[in-house]
């Protein structure tokens, strides 16, 4: 029995290879894909406040709302959004067990990771078409 | 046997103090303190946007804040968390492809992962009191 394991799934399940969560590799994949977004963006995002420090305050303002850097910083808040999202699932699933904690702790990751992804994409869009 | 003693006769899982600490472990535990860290931190990159586009009086605030020395000491961890989360990415990302799992291999990139931080942690800190 050890060496031939009786299929528990119907050929339907194994084809679709969805699994019990019935998501299949979505999550692994959208941590990997935001990951590497992450990484192109915030390597910018470093250049950028690297080439942002010392400047006088007008100018800074200037460059946070000119188009190119504010779809940047869009881009880079929306996808760390996500992968946070999913990474401190992880967490959360990992640690927390009560019939009440996880549910609300899971609960409360998504509302935190939308919160953060909203405030900044609207002070970004303020910056960049607000006229301050 | 009462339940009790059963459940206190089941053999334990081994905990944290009972592995010999290798590299690997060290940057799977700084991987996930680094990510949670992150998550957190981000609150301080949506309030520098909000602070941003609020004003030029309360960004010179924010500013002031961020630029005092527990602004600068906040920061400087802020960075080595991302850029070791970072390259602990990287890392899983190689290992995604099925390359460097080997032991000395699996270990050189453990080690590349921690002296790479803080490597580039400093780097990145000369190059921006440089230009301030």
């Amino acid at each position: 029995m050890a060496t031939s394991p009786a299929p528990m799934r119907t050929p339907l399940r194994r084809v679709l290879g969805l699994g019990s969560a019935h998501e299949g590799t979505l999550h692994f994949w959208r941590q990997r894909l935001t990951g590497l977004a992450n990484l192109i963006l915030a390597i910018g995002f470093v250049i950028l406040i690297v080439a942002l420090v010392g400047r006088p305050q007008k100018e800074v303002l200037d460059i946070l709302g000119s188009p190119f850097v504010a779809l940047w910083l869009l881009l880079m808040v929306i996808s760390i959004a996500v992968h946070m999202r999913l990474g401190m699932q992880v967490v959360i699933e990992d640690y927390v067990h009560g019939h009440a904690a996880k549910p609300i702790l899971l609960i409360l990751n998504t509302f935190f990771s939308f919160a953060v992804a909203a405030i900044s994409v609207f002070a970004i869009l303020k910056l960049a078409f607000g006229g301050a | 046997m009462p339940s009790a003693d059963l459940k206190a006769s089941r053999p334990l899982s081994p905990h944290l103090q009972i592995y010999r600490w290798a590299p690997t472990m060290v940057v799977s535990i700084a991987h996930r303190i680094t990510g949670v860290a992150l998550y957190f931190g981000t609150l301080l990159l949506a309030w520098w946007l909000i602070a941003a586009a609020s004003g030029p009086k309360y960004f010179r605030f924010v500013n002031g804040l961020a630029s005092s020395w527990i602004g600068l000491i906040v920061l400087f961890g802020f960075s080595w968390a991302l850029i070791h989360h970072a390259l602990g990415g990287v890392r899983h990302l190689i290992w995604d492809t099925g390359r460097g799992m080997g032991k000395p291999a699996r270990d050189q990139l453990a080690i590349a992962n921690i002296i790479g931080s803080v490597a580039l942690t400093i780097l990145l800190w000369i190059i921006g009191l440089l230009v301030w």
